[in-house]
């Protein structure tokens, strides 16, 4: 099989690296986009180069190939090391249906329990405001999405900051964001290497969310200074989730104070207080490149695989 | 009529939405029905000395308020009324959001959280970054 099929397995790797500067650099709408789309068809492209590279070896099993009417004499004999590279293939695209599945059911299951949860809480009005002392907010995805605010949230913002941090949620419903998160997600759930782009995404609709409300309640530093309080608010009160925290504080410890290393509420904070990000076209341009070529190199390989067996399909002689 | 009061609105100015928050915590907490006299005692205690006690009339204000959006329920005690949250729909959605919140990564994923959790070492750069210590918004 030609050299296109390797290519689709390769790229995801090249791409990678370059998700979180990405994210850093493009405006976050147009980040979102393409890390998602991006990561979608990589990961389908990567996942069909694994079927067909297991594919052509199955196809050269005698039984099978008797029982596709194939000629093995024009398939030809796979090499040892054909065997192995098909062998592992198949293994890889078994994990990865089988991880790609166990994801799908659990995210099914908690967007269902979001919805529920949004349908059936107190009251008519999209924002509802919870009695819990810890600061938290967050959008409840749903029909209609609902936004959950905490008493303890509310009492650690001012009016201008309540503002900021619903028209932060509003944006979240508005844009479908957990849908750009869930298909990344997806995408790196079929293929790990893609992680960084999902986490990319996950980063990218936070700031969308905060570009969008900058622009409606007009005002970036205001923004950036509800996230800083609401932050610091969370972390004040919030000693039931302290694991995860704990966790990262040991990994990121280690490392030199750097906005690359921080957590994504500095870098939120950091970008609202810098200029607009610009509209990055060329950069844009480039990745598209990059995706489209995984593609076309992934039907080509299904194309060639697609020309040898009815090549080889002894049905034409009869 | 306007009113008499010196300082009709206390500096800074505290929004409604806040105040009546403040008022249903202290209710919730207390776990019994209370007199506008002790919200505004337990809300002074609450709040310290930084911020300005909120009149009499503003909590009875706020109550009644709460009262007529139904998220409190009130009976005649003497001359005034005492207020109890209602059976806590509220509550109940909270602790059932909290729950959902901590049992599975896949619950939180799919919730636009405002702020993740922060690390000790994106505490401090947050600080420095917001200059300020995060106490000066807007």
């Amino acid at each position: 099989m030609s050299l296109a099929v390797y290519l689709p397995l390769v790229l995801p790797v090249l791409f990678a690296p370059f998700a979180g500067p990405l994210a850093a650099r493009l405006d976050p709408r147009h980040a979102t986009w393409l890390l998602a789309v991006a990561a979608v068809v990589l990961a389908g492209c990567s996942t069909l180069a694994l079927g067909l590279l297991a594919a052509a070896a199955v196809v050269r099993i005698p039984p099978i190939a008797s029982l596709g009417h194939w000629s093995l004499a024009v398939l030809g004999r796979d090499t040892a090391a054909g065997l192995a590279v098909a062998l592992l293939a198949g293994v890889l695209l078994g994990g990865a249906v089988l991880t790609v599945s166990g994801f799908a059911i659990r995210r099914c299951r908690a967007l269902a329990g979001a919805y529920r949860e949004a349908k059936c809480l107190p009251g008519s009005g999209q924002t509802v405001v919870v009695p819990d002392e810890a600061a938290d907010a967050y959008a409840l995805p749903g029909r209609p999405g609902r936004i959950v605010v905490t008493a303890g949230m509310l009492a650690a913002l001012d009016e201008p900051g309540r503002a900021a941090l619903l028209a932060h949620e509003q944006a979240h419903l508005a844009g479908f964001h957990y849908l750009f998160t869930t298909a990344a997600r997806l995408a790196a759930t079929a293929n790990p290497l893609l992680c960084p782009a999902a986490r990319a995404v996950e980063y990218t609709v936070e700031r969308w969310a905060d570009e969008r409300a900058a622009k409606v309640v007009g005002d970036r530093r205001l923004v950036a200074h509800t996230i800083g309080r609401a932050a610091l608010a969370a972390k004040a009160n919030r000693p039931r989730r302290a694991i995860p925290a704990a966790l990262g504080a040991v990994f990121s410890g280690a490392r030199v104070l750097a906005h690359a290393s921080a957590g994504p509420v500095p870098r939120r904070v950091a970008a609202l207080l810098a200029p607009p990000p610009p509209r990055r076209m060329v950069l844009l341009a480039a990745v598209v490149a990059l995706v489209a070529l995984a593609g076309i190199c992934a039907l080509e390989a299904a194309n060639d695989l697609q020309d040898l067996l009815s090549l080889a399909n002894t049905r034409h002689y009869h | 009529m306007p009113h008499a009061d010196p300082q009709p609105q206390p500096q800074p100015r505290r929004g409604a939405g806040e105040l009546e928050a403040a008022v249903l915590s202290v209710l919730w907490q207390a776990g019994r029905a209370l007199s506008p006299g002790e919200v505004q005692r337990a809300l002074t205690v609450r709040s310290g000395a930084r911020a300005p006690e909120l009149s009499y009339s503003t909590v009875v204000t706020i109550l009644s308020r709460l009262h007529a959006k139904k998220a409190l329920d009130r009976r005649r005690d003497g001359r005034a009324f005492r207020y109890a949250p209602v059976a806590d729909e509220a509550g109940l959605a909270a602790r059932r959001l909290a729950a959902m919140l901590d049992k599975e990564p896949d619950r939180q994923a799919v919730l636009s959280r405002f702020v993740a959790d922060l690390t000790g070492s994106d505490e401090q750069l947050l600080r420095s970054l917001l200059g300020d210590g995060g106490q000066g918004a807007g």
